[in-house]
């Protein structure tokens, strides 16, 4: 049996993932960044190995992902988070073709060959209307928590359309909506509507293929993953809760027991 | 005596002008927006009243602009203000060609003839970066009152480079400048700069043509004020009415359809003549 890990060191969270040859995902860890990226890295790894009934030793290969992967000594290969993606979307849904990334400050779309492998590439990190800050000041303009923005919506009747444009002029369009009396849910889910269009934007520009997976923390909202099916159709897939935050952490180690084969054939042939 | 009123309801703030006959301001008001956009006009244009001593009856017209002129319910008409600005600014600086105007959420940068006229105008439409708004998401982050902001930048002498375009990351811009130890007066400096150059890139889209007159909210502050002009290499006109150069284009186009239906038909004849 042979045993690889992947570590994702995010600049807010770090996560670890152990996978076998045989059995797929072992186990995970994941706690905060901070400041040393190595100790973070090491912990996540460590917890993950307790959790599979594992010790480092009993591992073949290390592979790195995140903002932090070039600073792990113990590595043996790292990875971009593009490639990381890639893999761990795949492990998940092997037909995925197309995969739309949304967190806080990015949205990013990718789209794949039949191997896996990333063709093409756009990354929205200069506006954020395209990102979950739209959502979130949304959210704050509307006078609710971000964590209240799942429940809330899901009371939407009849949307209101924002125009999505810009982040700060959704205030005024929020407020103006708010003194016209319409309901915050609505136009909760008239924001996401809005940020859904742009990532279907996105998507079209990495000229989009069937099957769909999405990930990010915006994924976490039911209305968000149902709309997009809407405009998607039914290939949209959504990895399991638990596990959406750890598909770097996931792909990583998918690649670093892909490398190790490498390694091996070449030593061997 | 009659007297003519420009409600300026702008998105951040609104500001009220009454004018005598001469065109020289007797009462003026500003006031934040906030949500109710009807009662801020009338409010304004109470404060106003008040301040000039004026009694209502005795304002002929009154004019409403900006975003939200269509909501000043006592307003006779509704002009841009795009036009009321560049009106504004003719009559208070003769010889402008350009006019920049940076507001709370949008910055319009305004060609125009002598007497006012618009030739050409270009206006960020579609994000609120180079706005005032940066400003108030700088200050936000570091705890300042909008009014240190000026002052404070002006003591900076090592801009730091902000990268972000979106007001919204530019929060967070900040703070991790703050974070890696660069003072604030520099932060700021740099955060100036980088709404400049939006503002220039603004201006450089209608044509640069001297001289060049500074309206709206912003010009209260200082440093934007010789931020820009450094970078441009030229003098802006900025004067105490420039945050009330909207409203006051306003009231002086109120004046003029006061003045145009007190006229008889022997004095157009004469004036034609």
């Amino acid at each position: 049996m042979t045993y690889t890990a992947g570590i994702d060191v995010g600049s807010t969270y770090t996560k670890a993932a152990v996978v076998s040859d045989t059995d797929g995902l072992l186990a995970t860890g994941i706690r905060q960044t901070g400041f040393k990226l190595t100790e973070a890295a090491e912990a996540t790894l460590d917890m993950a190995l307790a959790r599979a009934e594992l010790t480092r030793d009993d591992l073949a290969y290390i592979a790195t992902t995140g903002y932090g992967r070039n600073q792990i000594a113990f590595r043996d290969v790292q990875a971009t988070d593009l490639t990381a993606q890639a893999w761990g979307t795949r492990f998940f849904f092997p037909e995925t073709m197309t995969v739309l990334d949304v967190g806080g400050q990015t949205m990013k779309a990718m789209r794949l060959d039949e191997r896996g492998k990333v063709r093409s590439f756009r990354l929205n990190d200069k506006c954020a209307a395209g990102t979950g800050a739209f959502l979130e000041k949304t959210a704050r303009y509307l006078g609710y928590s971000i964590q209240e923005i799942g429940p809330l919506v899901e009371y939407a009747k009849d949307p209101v359309p924002i125009s999505g444009v810009c982040a700060v002029f959704a205030e005024s369009e929020v407020i103006n909506h708010v003194s016209n009396g319409a309901q915050p849910a609505d136009i909760m889910h008239g924001a996401m509507e809005s940020l859904i269009e742009r990532s279907v934007r996105l998507m079209k520009r990495v000229q989009m293929e069937p099957e769909f997976t999405l990930v990010g923390g915006i994924m976490r909202f039911p209305t968000m993953v149902r709309v997009m099916r809407e405009h998607l159709g039914d290939a949209v897939n959504v990895p399991p809760e638990p596990l959406v935050q750890f598909t770097g952490a996931i792909g990583s180690a998918v690649l670093a027991r892909r490398r190790l084969e490498k390694v091996r054939a070449a030593a061997v042939g | 005596m009659t007297y003519a009123a420009g409600v300026d309801v702008g998105s951040t703030q609104t500001k009220a002008v009454i004018i005598d006959e001469n065109g020289a301001i007797v009462g003026r008001s500003l006031l934040p927006t906030g949500a109710n956009v009807v009662q801020a006009a009338e409010h304004a244009y109470r404060v106003a009243l008040e301040a000039g001593g004026i009694p209502e009856v005795q304002v002929g017209f009154v004019v409403g602009t900006g975003y939200g002129r269509y909501r000043v319910e006592f307003g006779d008409t509704q002009i841009t203000e795009i036009v009321c600005h560049a009106r504004g600014s003719a009559e208070m600086f003769p010889n402008t060609a350009t006019v920049l105007d940076m507001g709370g959420q949008d910055t319009k940068a305004i060609r125009i003839r002598p007497g006012g006229d618009v030739i050409d105008f270009c206006m960020n439409d579609k994000c609120a970066a180079g706005t005032g708004r940066f400003l108030q998401s700088a200050a936000a982050a570091l705890e300042l009152d909008l009014a240190d902001l000026g002052p404070t930048a002006l003591e900076g002498r090592r801009p730091v480079k902000i990268s972000t375009t979106c007001t919204v990351f530019a929060e967070s811009e900040v703070l991790s400048w703050l974070a890696r130890g660069k003072k604030i007066q520099d932060i700021l400096l740099g955060v100036h700069r980088s709404i400049a150059s939006r503002s220039i890139a603004l201006l450089k889209r209608v044509g640069i043509e001297d001289e060049i007159t500074f309206t709206g909210g912003v010009t209260r502050n200082p440093a934007m004020v010789e931020v820009l002009s450094d970078m441009l290499g030229r003098h802006l006109n900025v004067s105490e009415e420039s945050h009330y150069m909207g409203a006051l284009g306003a009231a002086l186009f109120a004046m003029e359809r006061i003045q145009h239906d007190l006229m008889t038909p022997e004095d157009e004849r004469q004036v034609r003549a």
